[in-house]
Order: structure tokens, then sequence, then C-alpha cells
């Protein structure tokens, strides 16, 4: 019983971690139908981003997470601009080479600024360990659920309420209709990239606190596959349900069976995902069948 | 139809393989070694561009389908001792068994969906790779025996050269006439669109399960031939980014070309040699500019991918055409449209 506690608030706090960098993957997928490899690399920019702010100047917390998603949302954007507007309406091979090879340089970037070796920072999340029941925990997991839950939240109210979030929306349902009732496209496009990168900066800082700041966070990257298919590419509750599914199941596969089969369990999931139900959990059928 | 249409491609290809056979005795074992890595290269390009270029159907899952056709040839030679050359065709029927086996998913999806079952694909055979021990050796390097000929070792960089590029050379070929026939068409035709297709009489499903078969055929190929030319194979050569690698040559080749194969090939496998050369140049003059070696490579390379999908997106083949264009006609700006 301990340990089916312990793995599920590990399996949690990693998928929701999955989660935030799921949610971004589905924003860009839902405005502008592009498939972003790079989802990885702009986790391990928050990462390298809040270790900048915190160690490397010195901000206190509050500050370096602000700085840290703005500098991410502005990179999200300037890449909107220069690499994926050339490329609207080409075929989807080439928006798959596309993103991958952007993270391929964002990659390289990170790798010559601050290089290989792992690096720390004083972590603002709670350390040490909880007692869950009878059960211990680690706390930083623990804290990161209802972060990352009231954070995916305020996106979904931003989704409802806001005049970006409903204009997004309008693109995502019929792009001609909005776009004569006057939504500006390339607009959306800029901030669903910007969005997305902040979000992803959020879950690269909480995994940084987690895991530290190391080169490998972009392999996350990966597990998004999973985690939207599983969900639905265009929902984003699917992402959310989707990430904590993954998340529960690598752990309790890892805890139960052993054997690394955590590693391959999501992409087992994946394959019979997209054998059933190829539109995920909360996706539109709108799949197109062979 | 002959192979080449006018006698000046006729004298190209004369050239070009009377350099390739020049070139081992002039060469030094650097630019030998960078040979034969072109020439594997070529022929996993060849077998990715059959599948993605003229079938259309994207693959992610190079790397493992390298990795069957290398273990494969590896472990039948090193167990049960058979010969270098019944192996390597082993290894390439078997990996058309599981491009096929994987190629299943393809019954029901397509683009972006089936890009994405192909991921799974890379993860799960990695996964076998490094976990069944007993019969791969896990995540501990395979020492392969070396390839014998008339009592000559073929795997130094010379006695490869030869195999190397034979294979490479009949893989091109077999490519090329395949696109010729009725098989390579209905591949084309369901590339283009697959309910036109259906409709002319093509089966779709048989149609995509051959492509993938074909393909890993060649891609097998590929693997198996890295591990007789290495000696040595871990998993770690047969990775996902082996798979972004190979479709990084056949998009900046130019896909759906023969031509761009080689070119794509070429390319990728020659950009980190050249700035590694460049970096040791360096390492006297600024050591600290060497040490970003790695990055410049791997940026350079991300850069490649994005320069020429953005600028020009039918790849180095398109711009070989461009060069021909303009000297057809020199010194006159006219230029012969498109359509060729």
């Amino acid at each position: 019983m301990d340990q089916f506690l312990q793995l599920t608030v590990a399996g949690l706090g990693t998928g929701m971690i999955y989660a935030l960098a799921a949610v971004g993957f589905v924003i860009i997928y839902k405005a502008s139908d592009v498939i972003n490899f790079a989802q990885g690399d702009l986790l391990l920019f928050g990462t390298y981003l809040i270790f900048f702010s915190l160690v490397q100047i010195g901000l206190p917390w509050t500050a370096g997470v602000l700085l840290t998603m703005l500098v991410a949302a502005g990179i999200g954007v300037a890449v909107e601009r220069t690499v994926l507007r050339p490329l609207i309406g080409e075929p989807i091979i080439s928006m798959i080479m596309v993103t991958i090879g952007l993270s391929s340089v964002l990659r390289a970037v990170v790798h010559a600024i601050w290089g290989p070796q792992p690096r720390t920072f004083p972590s603002f999340l709670p350390e040490g360990e909880v007692m869950v029941g009878s059960a211990v925990v680690s706390a930083d997991r623990l804290v990161a659920i209802p972060l990352a839950l009231a954070l995916l939240g305020g996106l979904a109210l931003f989704f409802r309420r806001t005049r970006s979030g409903i204009a997004m929306r309008a693109i995502a349902d019929d792009q001609q209709a909005a776009l004569s009732m006057g939504i500006s496209i390339p607009r959306v496009f800029a901030t669903a990239w910007a969005l997305a990168a902040a979000t992803a900066a959020i879950g690269g800082i909480m995994l940084g606190n987690i895991v530290g700041v190391t080169p490998n966070v972009a392999q996350i990257g990966l597990r998004v596959f999973p985690v939207v298919i599983l969900g639905g590419l265009d929902s984003i509750r699917g992402a959310v349900v989707g990430g904590a599914i993954i998340g529960l199941l690598e752990f309790y596969a890892g805890g139960y069976i052993g054997h690394g089969l955590n590693l391959i369990v999501p992409y087992i999931v994946l394959i019979i995902v997209l054998m059933v139900r190829p539109y995920g959990l909360f996706g539109r059928e709108i799949i197109e069948r062979v | 139809m002959g192979l080449r249409r006018v006698p000046a491609e006729r004298v190209r290809l004369g050239l070009f393989a009377a350099a390739l056979l020049v070139f081992p005795f002039l060469a030094s074992p650097y630019w030998l070694n960078l040979a034969n890595q072109i020439a594997i290269a070529t022929i996993g390009a060849l077998g990715l561009n059959i599948l993605v270029g003229y079938t259309g159907q994207i693959s992610l899952g190079q790397g493992a389908f390298m990795a069957v056709g290398a273990y494969t040839s590896a472990l039948l030679t090193l167990r049960l001792g058979l010969p270098w050359g019944v192996s390597i065709a082993a290894a390439c029927l078997a990996t058309a068994a599981v491009g096929v086996f994987f190629g299943l998913p393809s019954l029901r999806l397509k683009g972006l969906y089936l890009a994405i079952s192909t991921l799974a694909a890379q993860e799960i055979v990695e996964w076998v790779v490094t976990h069944w021990t007993a019969l791969t050796g896990g995540v501990e390097a395979v020492v392969v025996p070396a390839p014998q000929l008339f009592g000559q070792r073929l795997n130094t960089d010379f006695g490869f050269y030869w195999l190397g590029i034979i294979l490479a050379g009949g893989t091109a070929l077999f490519t090329a006439n395949l696109f010729r026939s009725r098989i390579g068409r209905s591949f084309v035709a369901v590339r283009d669109q697959d309910i036109a297709a259906s409709v002319i009489g093509v089966n779709v499903f048989g149609t995509k399960l051959l492509a993938f078969a074909t393909s890993s055929f060649f891609v097998g190929l590929a693997g198996a031939l890295t591990a007789y030319y290495r000696n040595i194979i871990s998993w770690e050569r047969f990775t996902l980014e082996t798979s972004v690698l190979y479709l990084a040559m056949i998009i900046v080749g130019g896909l759906g070309t023969i031509r761009g194969s080689l070119f794509g090939a070429a390319l990728i496998t020659l950009l980190p040699a050249m700035i590694a050369t460049a970096g040791r140049e360096l390492q006297q003059s600024a050591p600290a500019a060497a040490a970003l070696l790695p990055s410049v490579q791997q940026a350079a390379f991300g850069l490649v991918i994005i320069l020429f999908l953005v600028f020009e997106p039918e790849g180095l083949s398109k711009l070989w055409r461009n060069v021909k264009d303009y000297f057809y006609v020199w010194p006159f700006a006219y230029r012969r449209g498109e359509g060729r």
C-alpha cells in the first residue's frame, strides 16, 4: 500500500510535468497544425533560463520565473516568425523535419552557452519528504501536482474567457471563418508559440527543481507523443488526463514489474491507442482513416 | 528505355564511374573512410527514400531497421558461423519482415499518425535490443568477425570500398529501375493520391506493405554493412538520432530522387567531418573555439535542414538541375521550364 501511494504521487508529479509539456504541443497543433518535435528543447531552455536567472544573475525566484517565462515566450515568437511562417501549407514531412532541425539548433545553443555538465539551482519548491498516510513521498513532486493543475486551469480559463483565447479557438475551428471575422492569423500563431514556450518553460522549471539542470531534460520531449495521442492531439483536457495516465503507468510499470519496462510502456500504449482510437480520449473525431 | 537519356548524361556517368575507380588509389585512409561511410549512407538513404520520398509514408524508424539488419547479420556470423555473404542476405530479409510488421499500422494510419507510430517502433526495437541480453548482449557492444574474400580481409578501408560502391551502385540501379516498373509507379500513385490510386486498380494496402518491405530490405543492408565495416556494433549507433540523420539526408538531397539520396548522404556525412577538421585547425590558435565544436556540429546540422526546407525544399538535386539548366543554354539567360 505504501509503495502504491509512493508510486502514485511520483507518477502523478511526473505526469503533470508531461502535461505541461504536452499542453504546449497541443496549443501549437490546435492553432497551426504544426507537430512540434522541439517541445522538449523548449523545456530544456526553461530549465537553463531559470538556472541563469537564479544562479548567474542572482534574482529572487519570483522574478526569475517571470523572466524565464518572458524570454521563453520571446523565443517562441522568434521561432514562429523565422522558421515556421515560411512553411505554412507545406507537407507534413517538412513540418516534422523543420521542428527536428529546430530542436537540434536549440540544443546546440544551450550546449554552447552552458556546457554539458549538470547544474543545480536553489530549489524553491519545498524539499525533503512528507508523510502521506503511511507512505513517504518527496515533497517537490507532491507540490508539483496542484501547481501544475492550477496553471493548466488558468490556461483553460484563458481559452474560455479572453479575447485572444477565443480567437485561437476560432482559428482552430475554421480558419476562413475566423479570417472573415477579422482575426489576424499570424498574430494568433505567434501567440500560440509564445504560450506554448512559456508553459514548456514552467515545466522545465519544475523539472529543474526535481531532477536538476542537465541536457537530459530535453528527452522528455519524446514522452509528449504518447501523452498527446492518448489524450487527443487537439485537446488540452486530454493533455492533462493523458499526462497523468502515462506518468502513473510509467511508475507502476517501473515499480511493480521493473526490467526498464517503464521506458516503453508509454509507446506500447501509444500503438494500442493508434490502432483502436487514433483520435484519443478527448480529441475530435476528424482523423482521416485509410 | 536506357538508363541515361542523352550523351551528356552517359559521359557524366562514365566520368563519375572512372573517378570512383581511381579514387581509392589516390585517397588517404581518412578520405577512404569517409567514402565508405557515404556508400553505406547512400544505401540507407535510398532505402528510406523508397518509403518516404516515393511512397509518401513517413518513417522515424530508420535507426531501428538498421539495428535489425546489423544485429541479425552480426549474430548469425558470430553465433552460427554463417559466411558473411549469407548472413547479410539473411539480415536484409529479416529487416524486410520487421519492416512489414511495423508497416502494419500504415493500413489504418497515415501522415502524422503513421510517423508517430514509427517513432514508437523505434523506441520498442531499441528497448528490445538493450534488454534482450541473452540474444544481443544488451548494452554491451558486439564484436563482429571480419569478412573475408579470396583470403583478403574486407573490412579494411580499401577492401570495403569495393564492396561499398558495388552494393551502393546496385541499390541505385535497382531503385532507378523499380520506379520504371508497374510496382514502382504504384508506389508513387499511392503517395500522390491514395484514393485515385485505388480507383485505377492499385492495391493500396499491398503496395504500402511492399514499400515497407523494399525499403527495409535496403535499410537492413546498410545496417549489416555498418556492422561489418565497424567490426563492433552497439545500440547507440541505431537510436532515433540515426533516423533523424537519414531523414535529413533525403530532405537535404531531395525527396523521391536517386541522385538526391547520394548528394544528401554525402553532405550529411561530410558536414560534421569538415567541421571537425576545421576545429582541429583551430585547436592551436583558439582552443576555446574548438571546445564549442560539438555544439557547432549540432547547430550546423539543424540549420542545414531548416535552410533547405525554407529556401530549397526540393533539395540538392534541384540545385544540381538548376546548375545543369544554366549551362545547357549558356551564355544565354533563358532557362528550360519546369517539368523535366
